[in-house]
């Protein structure tokens, strides 16, 4: 056993007469990763800023220990276990504002969730990479320079020399994080702390940055914490696991352990809730069903305008699939694949250059007035982000009646009054809540309302964009089992997509594979998952977190 | 799933959640300038019969008298009862405030929301009008337009109300833009929801909470630039008394009759200040999110008792 480079204990944080976190305690080492999980509300990223010193909520009262390892001699060596032992280390709940600055960015480097609000939009990545370099180590801008070319290098951006002068907006999502983990480590610290910093990537880009963060490490010796609510990530990443709810450490035990012999009922909830490949397939639907929507050579482009003058973005090139009614047709592919603009095309808010939509033989781009008024009714849609998805101002029940007074479907107060009754508890939420503001309502929850909005309009065809993309996991869970009873209760046809193959093929019976606007493959769930023929598909499939943690035996 | 977010828990055990007066009412500040309000608007109703002299009646031998138990706020330079005066003046001030910011706020919030919610070459021809009326400053703007229709009462109300026309209309433009690419609305098109229906639903609320604040701050200048109007001659007529008509002839005595111009710069003071503090009160409650946390300091205050 070394020492730990940080040594929490019975960390408590409360605000008010609430306790937030309550008595969280560990210890990573050096070279290794802790996992914190847990849903949202969980108290996870507020255990982890209390215990470096970053929390800044008013009124926060936080109690406890938090010891960081004194600096190593050898800063900046490859692996050497141990090296953080010392006399006495920095206490950083209470620590002055100065010891803290002088602890963060050199000591202790973090990786936020949104790579696009995290680096700063105004300064080319070269200046904010040496910016900790400079404060820290003194050094001259020319030398900060030179360390952030080898730090671009280390995290694997291409042209790094080119990039240092490139601004955030020039990247992707995943090169930006790539550059947010080289300005964390830019001072070798001996702790990075990584709250969510692949939830805002595609499965893909996170594959990526797991790798690329493992491998930092083995070469640095980082110690690493790692928040995440996919506790099949955590599997992927986190030699030791704890595991929050409600500020609570529910269990906390070596990776393979707690997921071979889960103590807690909670842990185990967290475990089936993992999003895995090969665990559960759709109910089968009638094979011959008819074609319900046919889309064919569907193309869209958007203007764009460049320095070197107009230009055009083909977001969906000669794009052909039908869906059988009572189906779900699964579209994924990575963010940019146009999976969203299908969705937009089919619900009238994006207009086609060309190709040839038909609902059950009406031509869905075609109509005006009062048919495309009725063509509405016919195809319903759920948003991804349950927050703005529904207006802030209006109650459930307002929100849910709209379609219902746009339709004419219910007569009378009373009667939209008991619609929208029905209507909540057909998605499992009490009637009474119709009176319930969304900001009274959590995540899981507010994407219910949604779902009763869209079967407010007693639709043939339900396009689903990334509906569950942004829930926590155990939440996703609930909400894609609904999603099945409604199916197979009211007969309904699904257009479902997402960037998460095992979700897709939890619901799909057939599945679109997208990448930048073009088919790649497309087929029936089954064929497609047990034989997939494109490389970009394996590529896909390759990325989802295993069953079982990384080097662990299969289980019997 | 089912777990109650906590104040909707203490909401459902103490019955029903409080109704949105209540909460309004809950804030001393609020109570305080509703109240002033409340006054301001009855002396405004009921000025002429309150007050103790003629607002005309001349004295010379008694003017420039200092407050005293026959007259409270002292005499102007004619001998005229200031305290009188200033309650008769209360709903001339007031009326044109409240006419011209009424024009404003329908005008401007109506084609900012069109001008926001519509784009295109609509949006551009009518932010340019607006762009061009923001070129000129406001007293020069209201100096014309009353140069042009002649001075009066209802000129008056009609130039302050277009001079604050683009105010609205910005702030409603800026919201409905903001508002316009909101998830909800966009949900709302794909369920075949007419425009009109978006608007009244969805955009008008949501730009409920800048317009009030808007409005507050826009009556209170809007006194204030019926006073400055009516100070430079071009507004409200003598001898018919308003709060800037007192302050312009109360200036040329301000060394020796400190009350000529204190006691009607204080009604405009005061109005103001409660249009203003009401306006932010008003729009706290008028906000789901920040009701339901004025609900729970409700009801944790009612807990501790």
């Amino acid at each position: 056993m070394s020492a730990p480079v940080l040594a929490v204990q019975d960390l408590r944080v409360s605000i008010g007469t609430a306790e937030i976190v309550r008595g969280v305690s560990f210890a990573v080492e050096p070279g290794q990763t802790l996992g914190i999980v847990g849903e949202s509300g969980s108290g996870k990223s507020m255990t982890v800023l209390a215990a470096t010193g970053l929390l800044d909520a008013p009124g926060a009262v936080v109690t406890g220990s938090s010891v960081l390892a004194p600096a190593p001699g050898a800063a900046g060596s490859p692996a050497v276990a141990g090296a953080g032992a010392g006399t006495t280390g920095t206490q950083l709940v209470g620590a002055s504002a100065r010891t803290l600055r002088r602890v963060h960015g050199d000591r202790v480097g973090f990786v936020f969730q949104d790579p696009s609000t995290s680096l700063n939009p105004v300064l080319p990545l070269g200046r904010q990479i040496g910016e900790s370099l400079e404060a820290h180590r003194g050094m001259t801008p020319r030398q900060a320079r030179t360390r952030a070319l080898e730090l671009l290098e280390a995290v694997g951006i291409p042209e790094p020399a080119a990039r240092l002068d490139a601004y955030p907006h020039q990247l992707s999502g995943g090169q930006r994080q790539r550059v947010m983990i080289a300005v964390a480590l830019a001072c070798d610290p001996a702790l990075l702390i990584a709250d969510e910093p692949t939830t805002a990537l595609d499965v893909t880009t996170q594959a990526q940055i797991v790798a690329l963060v493992q491998a930092l490490q083995h070469d640095r010796g980082t110690a690493v914490v790692w928040i995440s609510h996919d506790l099949g990530l955590i599997g992927q990443v986190a030699d030791d696991v704890t595991v929050l709810r409600a500020g609570e450490q529910v269990e906390s035990r070596p990776v393979l352990d707690l997921v071979d012999r889960p103590q807690h009922a909670y842990t185990r909830e967290l475990l089936a809730a993992r999003p895995l490949l090969g665990q559960s397939h759709p109910a089968p639907a009638y094979p011959a069903a008819a074609p319900l929507l046919t889309v064919e050579g569907l193309d869209v482009r958007f203007p764009v305008v460049t320095p070197t003058g107009r230009t055009h973005v083909h977001a969906v090139d000669d794009v052909s699939f039908t869906v059988r009614r009572g189906h779900t047709l699964g579209v994924v592919g990575e963010s940019g694949s146009g999976k969203s603009t299908i969705a937009h095309v089919l619900t009238g808010l994006v207009a086609p250059r060309a190709g040839r939509v038909d609902l059950d033989g009406v031509d869905v781009l075609g109509q005006r007035g009062a048919a495309l008024k009725a063509l509405r009714r016919r195809i319903a849609m759920v948003f991804q982000d349950p927050f703005s998805s529904l207006n802030g101002r209006s109650t459930v029940g307002t929100s849910i009646a709209e379609p219902l007074q746009v339709h004419g479907l219910a007569r009378g107060r009373d009667g939209v009054r008991r619609r929208v009754g029905e209507l909540l508890e057909l998605v499992d939420l009490p009637a009474g809540w119709a009176d319930r503001y969304p900001h009274e309502l959590s995540g899981g929850q507010r994407q219910r309302v949604s779902i009763a909005r869209a079967l407010a309009l007693e639709p043939e065809l339900v396009v689903l964009d990334e509906s569950t993309a942004s829930l926590d996991v155990s939440i996703q869970a609930r909400v894609l089992e609904l999603l099945a009873r409604l199916q197979a209760e009211l007969g309904l046809t699904y257009l479902f997509i997402a960037h998460d193959l095992a979700v897709v093929e939890r619901v799909s019976h057939d599945v679109l594979v997208l990448q930048r606007g073009r088919v790649v493959e497309q087929g029936p769930a089954r064929q497609l998952f047990a034989d997939p023929r494109e490389p970009y598909t394996r590529a896909l499939l390759a990325a989802i977190p295993p069953v079982r943690p990384r080097g662990a035996p299969e289980p019997a | 799933m089912t777990a109650l977010v906590p104040d909707e828990r203490a909401a459902t055990a103490t019955g029903r959640p409080a109704a949105g007066w209540r909460l309004l009412l809950d804030s001393p500040v609020n109570v305080v300038s509703a109240v002033v309000l409340l006054v301001v608007l009855v002396v405004a109703l009921l000025g002429p019969t309150l007050a103790p002299y003629p607002v005309n009646a001349v004295d010379v031998p008694a003017a420039l008298q200092p407050p005293s138990g026959a007259h409270w706020f002292g005499t102007d330079d004619l001998g005229r009862d200031v305290l009188s005066r200033t309650l008769v003046a209360t709903r001339v001030s007031l009326q044109v405030a409240l006419v011209a910011v009424a024009f404003a706020l329908v005008v401007g919030v109506g084609v900012g929301i069109v001008s926001g919610y519509a784009g295109g070459w609509l949006d551009t021809v009518l932010m340019r009008v607006v762009d061009v009326m923001f070129a000129f400053p406001v007293m020069l703007l209201a100096l014309a337009i009353v140069a042009v229709l002649g001075p009066g009462l209802t000129t008056t109300q009609l130039a302050i109300g277009i001079v604050y026309t683009p105010i609205f209309a910005r702030v409603a433009r800026a919201s409905a833009l903001a508002v316009r690419v909101e998830p909800y609305v966009q949900v709302s098109r794909t369920m075949g929801t007419g425009h009109a229906l978006i608007l009244r639903r969805h955009v008008l609320p949501g730009i409920a909470g800048p317009v009030i604040v808007q409005t507050s701050l826009s009556i209170a200048f809007g006194i204030l630039s019926e006073a400055a109007l009516s100070f430079l001659g071009l507004g409200v007529q003598p001898p018919r008394p308003s709060w800037g008509r007192m302050l312009f002839d109360a200036q040329g005595f301000l060394a020796q009759a400190w009350w000529m111009a204190l006691f009607p710069g204080l009604a405009i003071f005061v109005s103001v200040l409660a249009f203003n503090l009401l306006g932010d009160g008003l729009r706290d409650v008028l906000d789901p999110r920040q009701r339901s946390l004025l609900r729970t300091r409700r009801l944790l205050r009612e807990a501790r008792r």
